[in-house]
């Protein structure tokens, strides 16, 4: 394929897996804003005004950019491991098989969906942060890095996940029951100094953690872990997924018979 | 020239031992109608999938025009379009967006992709349908839809996997017509069917597989010719009588009822014989047809089912 076959090749999946996720946003933007406005309203407003701030911030300033990095990460793993899988049970998975394009581009379109919806998902959650409190920008740059990075390690882990799924309980079973755990005991809503020393140990196992810190330190400034040994996780397990799905594609793992 | 197809000691052995390909050895020309004819199970759809890159081949080479599909995959995959046996597209989609996307995943531009769907909706008659859910097809439009599909990038090889399964016969005519057309345009056609009597009507030349192995291949005329039987079904005027039935079991007539009766008869003689023979017995024939058709007595042969 020629330079502009394969840009015509990756933007068709990527306008086929827009289209998708914004033709059905009551069932994939909306859910993550409504749960996220009662996070803001609960744990922000109610409790979090009977809460000791962290430093200078309140409480709901500590917390939004851990829960927008929630929305993130749940929109942009569900949307590539969702939409893969349904190709999959369909079979129209198979329309991409035959034809020419390469594993990079199919890997590069898919992920670029999910993408596109974590950040959709992430700019509207954290514009209804607004409603609720003030935010500070410490470092715009770091703050779009660590966004995009966190949706772009995510989307692949959710094709690598619509790769290996072979049922609908397959593609449920690791935001139940692996994502979910890893975000909230990621520091989303504590700082991990709060904790016994042996809990903040086994917190730093948890690559959720680096995540929401790296965007924290983006708005406010304080992380607790280092920034660059943040961005270094997510970078080194973005290129470790991307070329595993590479791989699977490739051989045609859980594709081809 | 090379070969449309080009297929040297294809072996595929599944994960679970079953050997489905025992070291397939083939060759299509360009611009040939070529028939894949075999029991389920065979292996065609085994060898299909492996052209067009849906399974993993075990050991081999395949070349589709001059291409290899290991070494390249991307000229490989642009020659060929493929109409599989089952279903393969989002129902959700609407047909006008499943060819368009389709064309976008071989490079070809939305601007280049939409007049050609256009053009090959009119022929197979789903322009109206442009923008229905794949889902609100049906049966025989799904089939047509994936027709569509496997022609938007213009490939110059066409296969096609039970094409006319549980297409109507009207329709089915209709495909055969518009296949032919396709392949007199100079466009290589390789179709599996069930149906022997497409495969008689459409192909010049034929493969018959059997339990993972070819076990004939050649031109349609010259395989039949081979065949040393034919049976005819005779519809009589008048019921058969019980000495004239036994007389008629003396020379291998079977009595199907009353007023029907089937007679093989050997590549010596002749209907005029047969003919005779039954006036001789004053018996009166009404009509008279194949038993089956011809290349279905041959194709049930080779796989040892007679």
């Amino acid at each position: 394929m020629t330079t502009r076959e394969m840009w015509v090749a990756y933007m068709t999946i990527v306008r086929k897996e827009s289209v998708r996720f914004l033709r059905i946003w009551p069932q994939t933007l909306l859910p993550s804003v409504v749960t996220t406005t009662l996070y803001y309203v609960v744990f922000g407003t109610f409790i979090g005004s009977q809460i000791r701030g962290f430093g200078d911030f309140s409480y709901i300033q500590f917390i939004v950019p851990g829960l927008v990095m929630m929305a993130v990460i749940t929109n942009s793993f569900s949307n590539v491991a969702g939409s893969f899988f349904g190709s999959k049970f369909q079979k129209s998975i198979e329309e991409l098989l035959v034809s020419p394009i390469t594993p990079f581009l199919v890997v590069a379109g898919y992920v670029t969906g999910g993408i596109l919806r974590g950040l959709i998902t992430g700019v509207l959650v954290l514009s209804v942060s607004l409603f609720f409190t003030h935010l500070t920008i410490h470092s715009l740059i770091l703050t779009v890095v660590f966004i995009f990075l966190t949706s772009l390690l995510f989307a692949l882990a959710g094709l690598l996940n619509g790769i290996y799924a072979k049922d609908f309980d397959g593609v449920s079973i690791v935001p139940t029951f692996v994502l979910t755990p890893l975000t909230y005991l990621g520091g989303v809503f504590y700082s991990i100094s709060a904790l016994p020393p042996i809990w903040q140990k086994i917190s730093l196992w948890n690559p959720i953690l680096y995540m929401v810190n790296g965007f924290r330190y983006g708005f406010l400034g304080v992380s607790d872990v280092g920034v660059g040994e943040s961005l270094f996780i997510l970078m080194s397990l973005s290129v470790a997924l991307l070329f595993a799905n590479i791989y699977l594609f490739k051989t045609g793992r859980g594709l081809r018979t | 020239m090379p070969a449309a197809l080009s297929v040297k000691q294809l072996r595929k052995v599944y994960p679970n031992g079953v050997v489905a390909l025992k070291g397939i050895d083939l060759v299509v020309p360009e611009g040939e109608f070529f028939g894949l004819l075999g029991p389920n199970g065979a292996g065609k759809t085994t060898i299909i999938g492996i052209v067009v890159g849906l399974v993993n081949k075990t050991s081999g080479t395949v070349e589709v025009l001059g291409h290899d599909v290991d070494t390249e995959t991307s000229q490989a995959r642009a020659s060929v379009g493929i109409v599989p046996q089952e279903f393969n597209f989002s129902i959700f989609e609407k047909v006008i967006n499943i060819v368009v996307d389709q064309a976008g995943y071989y490079g070809i531009p939305r601007s280049v992709a939409l007049p050609r769907a256009e053009k090959y909706l009119k022929q197979l008659g789903l322009w109206e349908k442009r923008n229905s859910a794949a889902r609100m097809l049906s049966g025989g439009m799904k089939r047509r839809l994936m027709i569509v599909r496997a022609l938007i990038h213009e490939p110059k090889l066409l296969i096609l996997d039970e094409p006319t399964a549980g297409v109507d016969i009207e329709l089915r005519r209709e495909m055969w017509v518009f296949l032919k057309e396709l392949n007199t345009a100079g466009r290589t056609i390789i179709l599996t069917t069930h149906y022997l009597e497409e495969a008689e009507q459409l192909c010049r030349s034929v493969a018959i597989i059997h339990q993972g192995e070819i076990v004939e291949q050649g031109l349609v005329k010259d395989l039949l010719s081979q065949m040393h039987i034919e049976t005819f079904v005779f519809d009589l005027e008048a019921p058969l009588t019980s000495e004239v039935e036994k007389l008629l079991a003396n020379f291998g007539v079977q009595k199907v009822d009353s007023h029907t009766i089937e007679m093989s008869l050997g590549k010596d003689e002749t209907l005029n014989d047969a003919i005779a023979a039954l006036n001789r017995l004053d018996i009166r024939v009404r009509s008279m047809r194949n038993k089956a058709n011809r290349l279905e007595e041959l194709f049930l042969h080779l796989t040892k089912k007679i």
